[in-house]
């Protein structure tokens, strides 16, 4: 398939119906997850690189077959591999037997959050939730050493660049009315993660989903008078520093890294405290990431249009 | 009561279903684009419309179920209606244009011979 626009939104598809799949699994927070990262906002991403490039992929001039051996030797590897899992939904597998029982049985005692993936993702598993948000910062950091933005296009950012939807009056007014409610959901699903599916993942792509569907209609620069480039990139590094934070004030209190026990007197409340902090910092990263990545991208397909 | 309100649910849920089947028939059978868009549409708005008053119904009273689906409800109305209307303007702005069918496209002849 040479049309890539179709690609991305088989991808897109594919993300949704995998994320029904996840729901019907029970697993609503990893569906959730999915919808919105898999399906949201990574289409919209790829979309906005599709501008950069062209819409069709170019012919290329030799057979790859040795690409296609070995994809298809490492796929017969990986289906080999799984013959030696344990079926699926048997009682006495790994996944059963080891660790989830245990964060099933104490995780309302010992942290008191309702929602256990939560607890499990911010609190039991805090080292491996502080990696993600380091890959999504680290990923930010490579797009905009990939696509720096010369102090001369910065200028010409002063003057107002139209959106290209300036015509869609309809598009315009419902997004209008729109933005406010998805930036609220964004918000609640940021701080209702403990009682509920969601958390800093899921919310910081709702958020800036909003704010780049507003950037879509409304210009680059009208939306960059609120979040301007060099105040995001601070907030990119904001969010990690205010989970890596947490963890050293737990050390500095007497515990371990991301121990949240030793925020506050009782380590129920402690866990609390150190849940929601940790969440925001996953958040404001995510969030900011992918502005600035969609920023990056629009400046790129601006600079082009405005330099012929 | 319960039944008389088990009896109208089933009414909009049936219903809504019916319109889902006819989006369906009419995404796979339309002659051209804007015609299948007009289909895919009713899908959304009729179809999952309906099936969700019918859903309201089910809910119970005015608990927490009802207010989330009345939600729901508006934004897909919203939301559905705006996505339809923002792919068949881009099509059309594209190039696709409508077809016509013979028997509504005066054709030459006839044209002149009214005027």
């Amino acid at each position: 398939m040479s049309d890539l626009f179709a690609v991305v939104m088989l991808s897109g598809i594919y993300s949704l119906i995998s994320a029904s799949l996840f729901l019907d699994l029970d697993a609503v927070d990893v569906a959730f997850t999915e919808a919105s990262v898999g399906a949201g906002i990574s289409t919209l991403l790829m979309l906005a690189s599709l501008k950069l490039v062209s819409r069709y992929q170019k012919k290329t001039r030799y057979k790859p077959i040795l690409a296609f051996f070995v994809v298809v030797t490492t796929g017969a590897m990986l289906i080999y591999g799984t013959l030696d899992m344990p079926h699926f939904g048997t009682a006495d597998a790994p996944v059963h037997t080891h660790v989830a029982p245990r964060y099933l049985n104490e995780s309302m005692g010992e942290i008191g959050v309702p929602n256990v993936v939560t607890s499990v993702l911010a609190s039991y598993r805090g080292y491996d939730t502080l990696g993600e948000t380091l890959v999504i910062f680290t990923a930010g950091i490579g797009v905009m050493a990939l696509l720096m933005v010369s102090k001369q296009t910065k200028q010409e950012s002063k003057k107002l660049i139209p959106a290209d939807m300036q015509q869609q009056i309809i598009l315009r007014i419902v997004a209008k009315m729109m933005i406010p409610l998805i930036l609220m959901f964004a918000l609640y699903v940021q701080f209702h993660g403990d009682y509920g599916p969601g958390g800093g993942f899921q919310a910081g792509v709702i958020f800036a989903a909003g704010i780049i569907l507003y950037t879509m209609l409304f210009g680059l620069s009208t939306s960059q008078e609120v979040f301007k480039a060099t105040t995001i990139e601070l907030f990119t590094a904001a969010g990690v520093l205010l989970y890596g934070g947490v963890g050293v004030v737990c050390m500095l209190l007497g515990g371990n890294f991301l121990d949240y026990d030793f925020l506050k007197h009782d380590p129920v409340h402690g866990q609390h405290l150190g849940i929601l902090l940790v969440e925001l910092g996953v958040g404001i990263t995510v969030a900011s990431v992918m502005m600035i990545i969609f920023f990056k991208f629009t400046w790129r397909t601006v600079k082009h249009k405005y330099k012929k | 009561m319960e039944l008389v309100l088990d009896i109208i649910s089933w009414i909009f849920l049936v219903t809504g279903c019916f319109f889902c089947l006819t989006g369906a028939v009419g995404l796979l059978r339309f002659p051209d684009f804007f015609s299948r868009i007009h289909a895919a549409s009713i899908t959304d708005t009729l179809g999952a419309g309906l099936i969700l008053i019918g859903l309201m119904f089910q809910s119970g009273g005015w608990g927490l179920v009802m207010p989330k689906l009345v939600l729901i409800l508006l934004f897909s109305l919203l939301a559905s209606t705006t996505a339809s209307h923002a792919i068949a303007k881009a099509a059309l702005k594209s190039g696709l244009k409508p077809e016509v069918s013979s028997a509504d496209e005066p054709s030459e002849g006839e044209s002149s011979s009214k005027l």
